[in-house]
């Protein structure tokens, strides 16, 4: 860690835990829920929004004193929407199934609101450097709820991961199957993705309390 | 006039924007503290949608798609623009949005003092940029189609956060486990209604298999994959997981 300083690299750890973008700041949540019904989309959707506001953060970052402040909001929205527009053409041309499960929620990274929330709170006032270290943290800190949220979804929803059958197989009643277990379907229906996140919202302010908010 | 009603009832409660592809959860989650506040962004998103997709349609039918070209000479008729959707069509949401907050203060300042601080909020808002994506994702035929689904969609998420500011009105006197209070029950009472609104799934029946409900896009890969190799088990296994689909079918 020679490169980074202990203030620098709080800019990264911060997010991942009692900053979090999703669980504490409520942002980005809009995008994200949808396409967590496998772990494979949650950790390509998690990629991109790293590469979108990591290098979104540094651009914004190095033109903040000539943006005029009237129109920033129609300047962020280009930026993002330009390397959006990036991330879906290598999508549709690198791995095109996935970027149809993903469908319209690529484009919806857009208006995630973490990347706006980001550059507004962040990169217009601070150096490209930690901005860059900002967006790379926060876009982590949303990357590890989506592949927790995943990571169960797939897990219990349909016993797979990775579309690897890790419990057995179902309908041969194998492995885990065999004892008379069966999978959950209620997990693979979108509602569950909230269930799942207000849970994990619970555990994190069971550990640490001083995150309770006011009823 | 019977697709425009099915369309009406099909993006109000189906595919609601809340519950079934969930956009717009951050100023739902934000702004739902009160009715009246919800309210007041709910009228603004009706509104805006309202505008926003005839316009992205137009956009989308004359500029982007794949031969739209083609009115200014057959020359132009191959280009396919469609990767400049994104861009356009955020474009065309800013700017409505700060059209409509300038005009409406100069004709209605009371609308203006009851939608005007809210219309900021909108241009980020991912239901706006949602209802145009899935209506170009859709290929809704007609204009008129188009203003029914931002009208409809509006609607369905106007309903969304005005039925969860009503409950967290009424939760704030129940006494949730401390960690969850706030987000937490928020995000699973919207859970919850969530399972509720998939029971309107079965009130459209035939006629609209050709447009691929969105909820279901996340389950088809899995489903393709599984199909692939036990194509005769396929039937009994999808019942066990897959409780959207068979609810729709």
């Amino acid at each position: 860690m020679a490169l980074l300083s202990k203030k620098d690299t709080n800019l990264i750890l911060d997010p991942l835990a009692d900053n979090n973008p999703i669980t504490i700041q409520v942002l980005g949540i809009c995008s994200a829920l949808a396409i967590t019904a496998e772990l494979n989309a949650s950790i390509v959707m998690a990629l991109s929004v790293i590469f979108v506001l990591g290098v979104g953060n540094v651009v914004i970052s190095l033109i903040r004193n000539i943006i005029p402040s009237k129109i920033r909001i129609i300047v962020q929205l280009i930026v993002v929407a330009t390397l959006v527009i990036v991330v879906d053409q290598v999508l549709k041309a690198f791995a095109y199934e996935l970027s149809k499960t993903l469908a319209v929620f690529v484009g919806l990274i857009i208006t995630n609101c973490i990347i706006m929330g980001r550059f507004e709170a962040f990169a217009l006032g601070n150096s490209p450097w930690r901005s860059f270290l900002d967006g790379i943290g926060n876009a982590l800190g949303y990357g590890v709820i989506l592949i927790i949220v995943g990571f169960f979804r797939e897990l219990l929803g349909s016993g797979t991961l990775f579309g690897i059958k890790v419990l057995g197989d179902p309908i041969a009643k194998t492995g885990l199957y065999a004892f008379g277990y069966e999978n959950n379907g209620f997990m693979i229906i979108p509602p569950a993705a909230l269930i799942v996140v207000g849970i994990i919202i619970w555990v994190q302010r069971s550990r640490n309390t001083a995150l309770i908010e006011e009823n | 006039m019977l697709e425009h009603i099915e369309l009406f009832f099909k993006s109000i409660f189906i595919d609601n924007m809340v519950f079934a592809v969930f956009l717009g959860m951050c100023s739902y989650l934000a702004v739902s503290k009160k009715v009246a506040t919800a309210v007041g962004l709910g009228a603004a998103v009706i509104f805006v949608l309202a505008v926003t997709v005839p316009l992205n349609w137009l956009l989308d039918q004359y500029l982007l798609q794949e031969g739209a070209l083609s009115w200014l000479g057959p020359e132009y008729a191959d280009y396919n623009l469609s990767f400049l959707s994104f861009i356009l069509f955020i474009a065309t949401i800013a700017t409505m949005v700060q059209l409509v907050e300038i005009v409406v203060e100069r004709f209605s300042p009371a609308l203006y003092n009851s939608l005007g601080i809210f219309l900021p909020l909108i241009a980020v808002n991912c239901a706006i940029l949602g209802g145009s994506l899935f209506m170009q994702a859709r290929e809704i035929p007609s204009l008129g189609l188009a203003f029914n689904y931002g009208v409809s969609s509006g609607i369905g998420w106007f309903l969304a956060i005005l039925a969860i500011a009503a409950i967290r009105e009424k939760i704030r006197y129940s006494n949730v486990p401390p960690p969850l209070r706030g987000l937490g029950i928020t995000f699973i009472i919207t859970g919850l209604m969530g399972i509720g609104f998939q029971s309107f799934g079965g009130m459209l029946t035939g006629g609209d298999e050709s447009v691929a409900p969105v909820e279901e896009t996340t389950v088809e890969v899995q489903q393709e994959t599984d199909e692939k190799k036990n194509k005769e088990e396929i039937d009994e296994k999808s019942v066990s997981y897959n409780e959207v689909n068979i609810v729709q079918e």
